[in-house]
C-alpha cells in the first residue's frame, strides 16, 4: 500500500519530517517556521560527549525538542512510542500504514543503505517518514534526500534498532490532534523569546558564552593537544556547523528565513531587518569555516600558531555580534 | 549568503545523485532555497576524519598481527565503532568487550559469543578469527 504523500526536500531531517507531516495533514508550514517556533537555534559545547573521538559542538537544540516545542506552541498533540521488541515496533508501524497514516521514525545513519558510504557514521538522531509498504519493502521519504527511496524490512529494523548514544529504540511518532486553525503569531513570539533566552544563558558552554569558551579553547589547543588533535577538533566544529542538515552557516540561514517569514506574517519591519543581519552572521560563520579549513587542509604538523589565534578572533567577533543581535531580537517581539 | 554563491563543489553526494538544500537570499533579498553539490571546507574535514579512521583500522590490524589485541578491536574500528557502540550492539558491558580484546580471552570465547560479534560486524565466525595480512 502506498499513502498519497508528497516528499519535500529540506535542509534538516527533524524540521523536514515535521513540516512534511504537517503539509500532509493540510497545514502549510515551512521548514524555517518549524525550526523557529521550535526554538531550534542554539550553540552548545558538550566536552564530555565524544563523537568520533572529539567533543560535540552543536548548533541546534536536542533531537526531539524542536518538534515537541513546536507542537506545544501551535496546539498539536504528538504521539510518541519506543520499543524494546523489534517485532512490536514493526507491528505498530504496519498498523499506522494500514490506517493511511504516514509516520516519523528516529533512525541510526550507519545502516542507511541509500546514503553515500562516506556519510555513514554511527549517528542515531536521524529522522525520516515512512509512507507505505510494498511486499517487504518500505517506502521512505528522507527529508535530506532529493528524492524518495526505499528500505527492506530487514534494513529498516537495523536502523530503527541502532545502538550507541541516543539509540532510537524503534522510536515512532506522528501528530494526532490538530487545532481548527493554525495560529502562528503567538507561537512565533514564544519561539523567538526562548531562543533569545538560550543564547544569552549564563552558562559557559551554552549560547554566546559557549562560543566565547570555544574560541578560548582554540587558542590553547595547538599547545595543549598538539597540532594533530587540534586540527581534528577544528574539523569537528566545521562538520557539525556545515554538514548536511544545517542549511549552511550552522542553521543561521534557516533562522534568517524564519525571521523574514515571521516579519511578513506579524507585519514587523524590525524582524525583517534582523533577518538581513542574521544572514550576515551566517556569512561570518561561513568565513570561520573557510579559514579553519585552511588550517586543517595542511596535514603536516607545522601550522603557525597564530593561525589558530586568527580563527579564534573570528569566533569571538561572531559571539559579540550574536550577543548584540539577540538583545535586539528580544526587544523586537 | 546569496543564492548564486551557494557552493557547487564535488562531494560524495554526487555518487548517489543527491544534493543538499541550502537557504540563501535571491537578488531582491528574499529567502529561498538552493541545492548544493558540496563545499570543499567541509569535504576536507570529512576526508580527514575518514583518513583518521583508516589509520586506526591499520594500527589495529598491525596490533592483531603482533598478537597484542584480538580481531574484535580491528573489526570494531573497521565498522567505525567505538567501545560504547560495540558494547551496545553485542549487549555486553564495556569492560567485558575490552577483556575480549585480549588475545588470550578471545581464544576462550564461546561459539555463541563469537557468533554475536560476527553478526554485529556482518561477517562469518571464520572471518572474525583473522585479519587481512
Amino acid at each position: 500500500m502506498k499513502i498519497d504523500f508528497t516528499h519535500h526536500q529540506s535542509a534538516h531531517c527533524e524540521n523536514g519530517v515535521v513540516s512534511n507531516l504537517m503539509k500532509h495533514n493540510g497545514f502549510q508550514v515551512s521548514e524555517p517556521m518549524v525550526f523557529g517556533i521550535g526554538s531550534g537555534l542554539l550553540f552548545c559545547y558538550i566536552p564530555f560527549l565524544k563523537v568520533n573521538y572529539a567533543p560535540v559542538f552543536t548548533y541546534r537544540a536536542m533531537p526531539g525538542h524542536i518538534f515537541n516545542r513546536f507542537a506545544k506552541r501551535v496546539g498539536i498533540k504528538v504521539k510518541r512510542e519506543k520499543f524494546n521488541n523489534p517485532t512490536a515496533a514493526k507491528k505498530r508501524l504496519d498498523e499506522n500504514l494500514a490506517a493511511n497514516n504516514p509516520v516519523g521514525l528516529q533512525v541510526g545513519v550507519y545502516n542507511l543503505t541509500y546514503f553515500p558510504d562516506e556519510y555513514r557514521f554511527h549517528f542515531n538522531a536521524h529522522n525520516l517518514v515512512v509512507y507505505g509498504k510494498e511486499q517487504d519493502t518500505y517506502l521512505i521519504s528522507d527529508p535530506v534526500m532529493e528524492n524518495v527511496t526505499t528500505l527492506t524490512s530487514k534494513e529498516l529494523e537495523k536502523v530503527r534498532f541502532a545502538k550507541g548514544a541516543m539509540a532510537p529504540k524503534g522510536h515512532i511518532y506522528y501528530p494526532t490532534v490538530f487545532p481548527e486553525k493554525l495560529e502562528l503569531e503567538k507561537a512565533i513570539v514564544k519561539g523567538i523569546k526562548h531562543t533569545c533566552r538560550d543564547m544569552a544563558a549564563p552558562v559557559p558552554f551554552v549560547g554566546v558564552k559557549g562560543i566565547k569558551t570555544v574560541a578560548k579553547l582554540i587558542r590553547k589547543w595547538p599547545k595543549k593537544l598538539g597540532v594533530k588533535k587540534a586540527n581534528h577538533y577544528l574539523g569537528q566544529i566545521v562538520r557539525m556547523q556545515e554538514e548536511i542538515g544545517t542549511g549552511g552557516g550552522g542553521f543561521r540561514y534557516i533562522y534568517g528565513a524564519f525571521l523574514q517569514e515571521s516579519g511578513e506574517l506579524l507585519k514587523n519591519e524590525e524582524l525583517k531587518k534582523l533577518s538581513v543581519e542574521m544572514t550576515e552572521i551566517g556569512d561570518m560563520w561561513r568565513d570561520f569555516a573557510l579559514e579553519s579549513s585552511r588550517i586543517y587542509k595542511n596535514r603536516s604538523n607545522s601550522v603557525a600558531i597564530d593561525k589558530y589565534d586568527e580563527v579564534a578572533t573570528l569566533l569571538e567577533s561572531i559571539a559579540d555580534r550574536e550577543k548584540a543581535f539577540f538583545k535586539k531580537l528580544k526587544k523586537a517581539v | 549568503m546569496k543564492k548564486k554563491e551557494v557552493p557547487q563543489d564535488q562531494s560524495s553526494l554526487n555518487k548517489v545523485n543527491s544534493k543538499e538544500l541550502y537557504y540563501a537570499v535571491d537578488e531582491d533579498g528574499k529567502y529561498t532555497t538552493e541545492l548544493s553539490s558540496g563545499w570543499n571546507p567541509k569535504k576536507i574535514a570529512l576526508d580527514n576524519a575518514l583518513e583518521d579512521i583508516e589509520k586506526r583500522v591499520e594500527e589495529a590490524r598491525l596490533k592483531v598481527l603482533a598478537g597484542t589485541t584480538s580481531p574484535i578491536e580491528y573489526y570494531m574500528e573497521l565498522c567505525k565503532m567505538d567501545l560504547n557502540i560495540l558494547a551496545g550492539y553485542v549487549g555486553f558491558f564495556k569492560w567485558t568487550v575490552k577483556r575480549h580484546f585480549k588475545p588470550s580471552a578471545f581464544q576462550k570465547l564461546s561459539k555463541k559469543k563469537l557468533a554475536k560479534y560476527a553478526d554485529v560486524f556482518d561477517i562469518t565466525i571464520e572471518e572474525l578469527q583473522n585479519v587481512p595480512s
